[in-house]
This record gives C-alpha cells, sequence and structure tokens, in this order.
C-alpha cells in the first residue's frame, strides 16, 4: 500500500517537471540549439568536457540579450557513441524538439551519421568534435549546410610528420617503432604519420610495430618486444586511459630513457594531470594546453572554463565546440537569420577572433567548410606544470601545401 | 607471422630473460584473479561473473588509501580485505539466495552487481581513468640479468603473488578449515550432516576468492589505469585460465596463467598479429584434448 502510493506521487511529481518546460516554451520564441554527445559510458569526458566549452558560451551571448534578439535554449542529448543513434538524435532534435541548428558534438562514428541527416534535413550543423579528415575533404561526404571547427587529422600527421623529421634529424634517429591500439584510427593514424615523417625524412627505418588491443590492460609484452627491438624512436597513437598504463608500465622498464617517444595525444590536461611520474622529454602535440598559444586570451579563457565547470580541467574537445558555438553566434548575426541556406553562406569563409590561435584569429575555409589557422603544435614534456614546453608551432603554409597534395593524391581533388 | 624474430628471441639469454619476466607477471596477476574464481566454482558451483568487479574494486580501494597514507602496502592490504568484506556481503545478501537456482537466474545476478558496481565506480571515482603512480620504493632503473631487463618491482610482485599463492595451496591442502572445503567441494551434504557449518564454509570461500581478486587489483594499480568496467577483460581472461587449468583447481589455475603469460610474451614476438588468438588457441586445443581442463575432474 504505502509503495503504491509513494509510485503515484513520484508520478504525479515527474508529470509536473515535465510539463514545466512546455509552459515556459509557450511564453517566449526561444532560439534552440541541438546539441548532441556521448554523454555516458568510458568517453562520456568527450561530452561533458563539449558541454563545458559550450555552456559558457550560451550564457555570454544570452546575458548579452541573446542571438537575434532570442535567448538561446541548448538542447542536449547522448547519443552513447551508436551512430544508429546520433542519427536518431540529430532528426528527432530537428523535427520534434524544433531545434534550428545543430552542434554536432559527437565523435566521428557518430559525426558521419549526423552529416548525412543534416544532407536531407538542410539545417546549419557544426561538427565540433570529429577529427577524421575525409568528413570534409572527400566531396562526396561534404554537405552544403554542415562545416567543422576542429582540428584534422591529416594537418596534425603534417605538423607531426615535420616536427618529429626535424627532431629525428637532430638527434639522428633513424630506427623507428611504432604501438597503437589495434583499430581503424590507431592503423590510420599511425600510416599517415609515417608517411608524412618518411615524406621529410626518407631514410626512416620501422624496425618493430605493436598493436595492443583498445583497453588491454597490460603492455608489458609489447614493451619488451619494443626494448628488444632497439629502436631509437618510438611513436604511439595510444590515448587516454591505454596511454597511461603503457607509461606507468614503460617507467618500469626505463623504457623513455632508452628511445626518443614520440606521443600525439599527450598534450590534454586530463591526462597531462592524471599520469604520475610523467617522464621527460616525450615529444607530443599540443591538443588544448592554457599556455599554448601564450596569450592573455587564452589564459582568460582557460581560467573562465575552470571557474564555470567545478574547477574541471579543459580538454581539446572543450575549445573545439566553444569554437563551433562562436561560429554559430557569427554566422547566424551575419546572415540575420537561422535558416541553413543563408546561415551557411554567411560562414563559408569567416573569419572571427579567437583565444585558440597563435594569430588570435581562425576562420572557416569557404572550400571546404573546415577550420584553419587554429594552434597546432609539437612541444617536450616536463613533469610539472605546465607538462609541455617548448611548443613549436606548425607552418600553416606547409599545412596547406602537403594537404593539397594530400587531397589529390585520394583523388578529392 | 614473424617465425625468424621468435627464433632469434630464444636463441639470445637477454630476450629469453626479458619475455620470460614478463610473461611472468602477467601470468601470476591473472592466477590471483582466476584462482579466487576456480576455487568458488570448485565448491559452491557457481560460475562468479562478478569477479573482475572484485579485481576492479579490489584496485580503486587500493589508490584511495594510497592516495590518503602514501603507503603501498596499506593500499594492496586494503583491496585484499576490502574485497574479502565485500565478497562475504555479495554471497550472504545475494549469491545464498540462488545457490542450485537456474544457472540464468546466476548469472543474472552477476551481471547486475557488475553495472551497479561501474556506475558506482563513476559516481565515487568519476568517469574517467586513474592512474595510482609508482610508488617512490619502487621508482628505480631495472636490472639487467644476463642482458635481459627486469624491473625490481615485478620481481617483488612475482615474489608476493608465489607466496600468496603457496599459502592458499598450503592452506587448502593441510589446514583442517581448507580440509573441510576440500570436502564440501565433493559432498557438501555429507560435510554438513556432519555437523559442520557450511553456510559458514561458504562465507568463507567467497571471503577468499573476493581477497584474491582485490590483491590482484591493488597489487597491479601502479602500472595499470583503473576505469570503470576494467573488471572485463581480466575476467574474460580468468575465464580461459580456468577453463585451460581445469575449473576448480588451483595448481591448474597457477600453471595456466603463467602458460598464458609466456604465450603473450613470446607470442607477440613471433605472431604480432595472432596473440590474441594464441590464447584462445590454446584454450580450444585443451578442450579438445582433455575437455575438463589439464587438472580438472572428469564432470559425471
Amino acid at each position: 500500500m504505502r509503495e503504491r502510493i509513494n509510485r503515484r506521487t513520484l508520478l504525479a511529481g515527474s508529470a509536473g517537471l515535465l510539463a514545466a518546460p512546455w509552459i515556459a516554451r509557450a511564453q517566449s520564441n526561444p532560439l534552440k540549439i541541438g546539441i548532441q554527445s556521448i554523454f555516458s559510458g568510458p568517453i562520456a569526458l568527450l561530452g561533458t568536457s563539449s558541454r563545458g566549452g559550450i555552456q559558457p558560451e550560451i550564457d555570454r551571448i544570452n546575458a548579452a540579450g541573446g542571438l537575434l534578439g532570442r535567448q538561446i535554449q541548448p538542447v542536449y542529448r547522448d547519443s552513447k557513441g551508436q551512430p544508429q543513434e546520433a542519427a536518431r538524435v540529430a532528426r528527432e532534435l530537428v523535427n520534434t524538439d524544433g531545434c534550428e541548428i545543430l552542434l554536432d558534438a559527437e565523435a566521428s562514428s557518430g559525426a558521419f551519421a549526423v552529416q548525412e541527416v543534416v544532407r536531407d534535413l538542410g539545417v546549419l550543423c557544426v561538427h565540433s568534435n570529429s577529427e577524421t579528415s575525409s568528413l570534409t575533404a572527400d566531396p562526396k561526404l561534404r554537405v552544403a549546410t554542415a562545416f567543422r571547427s576542429t582540428r584534422q587529422g591529416v594537418h596534425d600527421a603534417i605538423v607531426g610528420g615535420a616536427h618529429s623529421a626535424k627532431v629525428a634529424t637532430e638527434k639522428k634517429l633513424s630506427r623507428w617503432a611504432t604501438c597503437s591500439p589495434d583499430y581503424a584510427f590507431g592503423r590510420d593514424t599511425t600510416a599517415q604519420f609515417l608517411e608524412f615523417l618518411k615524406h621529410f625524412k626518407p631514410d626512416i627505418e620501422v624496425v618493430s610495430q605493436s598493436w595492443p588491443k583498445l583497453g588491454q590492460p597490460d603492455f608489458t609484452e609489447v614493451i619488451t618486444k619494443i626494448l628488444q627491438a632497439k629502436p631509437q624512436a618510438l611513436y604511439s597513437a595510444l590515448y587516454a586511459g591505454d596511454l597511461s598504463a603503457f607509461i606507468n608500465q614503460g617507467n618500469v622498464y626505463a623504457l623513455f630513457g632508452a628511445m626518443q617517444v614520440f606521443v600525439p595525444a599527450m598534450g590534454d590536461l586530463p591526462v597531462l594531470t592524471a599520469i604520475k611520474n610523467l617522464p621527460p622529454g616525450i615529444q607530443s602535440a599540443a591538443r588544448y594546453l592554457p599556455t599554448f598559444p601564450d596569450t592573455p586570451a587564452n589564459a582568460a579563457w582557460y581560467a573562465q572554463y575552470r571557474k564555470a565547470n567545478g574547477n574541471d580541467y579543459p580538454t581539446n574537445w572543450s575549445w573545439e565546440s566553444a569554437t563551433a558555438m562562436r561560429f554559430i553566434e557569427a554566422a547566424v548575426t551575419k546572415a540575420g537569420s537561422t535558416d541553413g541556406k543563408k546561415a551557411a553562406a554567411a560562414l563559408e569563409g569567416l573569419t572571427i577572433d579567437s583565444p585558440f590561435s597563435t594569430t588570435g584569429k581562425v576562420t572557416m575555409r569557404a572550400e571546404d567548410h573546415t577550420l584553419i589557422d587554429y594552434a597546432i603544435g609539437w612541444g617536450t614534456t616536463v613533469p610539472q606544470p605546465p607538462f609541455v614546453t617548448g611548443i613549436e608551432p606548425g607552418d600553416w603554409g606547409q599545412i596547406f601545401e602537403l594537404e593539397t597534395e594530400w587531397k589529390k593524391k585520394n583523388g578529392y581533388i | 607471422m614473424d617465425l625468424e624474430a621468435l627464433l632469434g628471441c630464444l636463441t639470445t639469454s637477454s630476450c629469453v630473460v626479458t619475455q620470460t619476466v614478463s610473461g611472468l607477471i602477467v601470468g601470476m596477476l591473472l592466477f590471483l584473479v582466476a584462482a579466487g574464481l576456480t576455487l568458488i566454482f570448485g565448491v559452491l558451483k557457481i560460475v562468479n561473473f562478478a569477479h573482475g568487479t572484485f579485481y576492479m574494486l579490489g584496485a580503486y580501494l587500493a589508490y584511495s588509501v594510497f592516495a590518503a597514507t602514501g603507503s603501498y602496502v596499506l593500499g594492496v592490504l586494503a583491496g585484499g580485505l576490502g574485497m574479502a568484506a565485500f565478497g562475504v556481503l555479495f554471497e550472504r545478501f545475494l549469491i545464498r539466495r540462488v545457490y542450485g537456482a537456474n544457472v540464468l537466474m546466476q548469472l543474472l545476478i552477476c551481471y547486475a552487481v557488475v553495472l551497479i558496481c561501474d556506475d558506482l565506480v563513476k559516481l565515487i571515482w568519476g568517469p574517467d581513468f586513474r592512474a595510482m603512480g609508482m610508488p617512490p620504493e619502487f621508482q628505480v632503473p631495472p636490472l639487467f640479468i644476463a642482458g635481459g631487463v627486469v624491473p625490481p618491482f615485478y620481481i617483488v610482485l612475482i615474489a608476493v603473488t608465489l607466496v600468496i599463492g603457496g599459502a592458499l595451496g598450503l592452506g587448502l591442502g593441510l589446514t583442517r578449515v581448507g580440509k573441510t572445503i576440500r570436502a564440501a567441494a565433493i559432498n557438501p551434504d555429507m560435510v554438513s550432516a556432519l555437523g559442520i557449518n557450511t553456510t559458514l564454509l561458504y562465507s568463507m570461500v567467497f571471503a577468499v576468492g573476493g581477497m584474491l581478486a582485490g590483491l590482484a587489483g591493488g597489487l597491479a594499480a601502479p602500472v595499470r589505469s583503473l576505469t570503470p568496467g576494467m573488471g572485463f577483460s581480466i575476467l574474460i581472461e580468468s575465464f580461459i585460465v580456468t577453463v585451460i587449468g581445469g575449473m576448480g583447481s588451483i595448481a591448474g589455475a597457477l600453471i595456466a596463467a603463467v602458460v598464458l603469460g609466456l604465450i603473450r610474451s613470446f607470442g607477440t614476438i613471433g605472431f604480432p598479429l595472432f596473440t590474441e588468438g594464441l590464447m584462445y588457441i590454446a584454450m580450444i586445443i585443451i578442450l579438445v584434448v582433455k575437455p575438463s581442463g589439464l587438472f580438472g575432474k572428469e564432470i559425471v
């Protein structure tokens, strides 16, 4: 008996809660933006740290009177990282929830699915986390109203290759080993890295390649195999928990003193702060660091992010998602409309001020709807903050040149 | 396949030493988890699908105690004792209700505990991975024995697991409690008829099983990443160990775990793309040749 009353009370209560937003909505005309990402499961950090970048931007816009005079109302949805769910959520956000714009903070798996939904619906969409180059580079996949506000795999490979080749030449590193997770991402990024490394330094010999399973608890046999091969340099596309385990287990074998290690995924604060006993001298890309670019604007954004998010650290995904929101703001303001076609026309080639660029500005390249001029560079790890020092920015002239070649080779242009 | 590399490795002392130690460390930590699994199955005929969760919680407990006290020993003990207590509660309130029930019911309960504990870990420690870091006393350069690389930390780990395994074997073989447990495994009704408190005995089995997994989690915490759901992969490998060694056999688990460790460490050199597959092939061979496992009793 007691249970039944409780259940009823609960039902009544939740019905009231559900009804409340509808009442509020009826009273104004907010601008709804659909924001989907992975908010549960092992990579929930993707979603939470993206939201951490987006929400303060929305709060700032709303406090200043909104976008086109309308208050922005974000609608966050969890796709759990499944492509079919991502597609369904995207469609529902527009058709059922009445969202006029999509900010797609999905990982690549979901982003490709969302892309096809956007092709169908024709709304403005900015992908804020998918770094897989083909999403925007491949003309067959491109969509007129979809954009990407993130770093890109091929840009990273070019800068990583150029930087690593420079270090390899200085330190005379010709024997290389690789160790990357055994799935599409690990194999693709490793192949791409080696391709550009060899472009800059052709006399590279790859003496050992290891492909540990994603989430493998123990990397000991991989580490000892690498030691046996006696390489002078090691490249690894491992990331997050796997990278942390690899570093802790590598430390036990003094792996990092035996060879020069290159890890692109190292330069993100949640990784750097979680790994105890970070070995000095690892070469790493800067994914997001408050010291790169070393400008007051970046430092201010970092401080504001931590204040707004319970002292959490921003990730690479945070700046990418904040950038997506800023581009949406600028494009809609310029177009004076949220209409997909008009806003997309305004967004093409648009340049905005940004803390995440060494020049203080980033641009949405018109021809392939992707972000350029963002901060991209490699540095060297040190055990204490700022964790990565001596960061050398990549050369965007060189990036454009090699990216064009790469596109030609893949038949994209 | 790279048989040349494997042959080259087997003929150089440095490679043999390095890979053997690496295989032993992987194998011995696996043994601790699998030993508990096989003990619980041997006595209670329960396939404890939640055993990986014991390992995970043991690692997280050790992580927190190490962070609070700075003592690795206390951390490992907390992991072991904490999971012994957890094992008792788990048996007392959940598993005891499904002894002799449909195996699906047991599976359902274990799986529920796995999901609940994974979420609890997320609530308490957060969804991101945690790293304990190497205790300062073990931050020493590796030793070089016959040209091979041998980390002192791993020598300690192997020694500790050997001592635990030895104590377990002796305890089961020589003490009165151990003999009673083995008797209960063979004929629980008779043990109960002799006036022995089997309820208490079953709790003890879960306590020991939980403690072993918790110790493994605590011991491995300095070098492995702590993530919600980390128990899953170790559970799968533990099952392979129990299948190869024989369900219910501690000695079988020890040998099977070490064999698996060595398969991994030498397999990665000879068959870099098929290391995982080798473990399953070993399991299939055993299932075909001796379905009850190396040391398992024939199931009648």
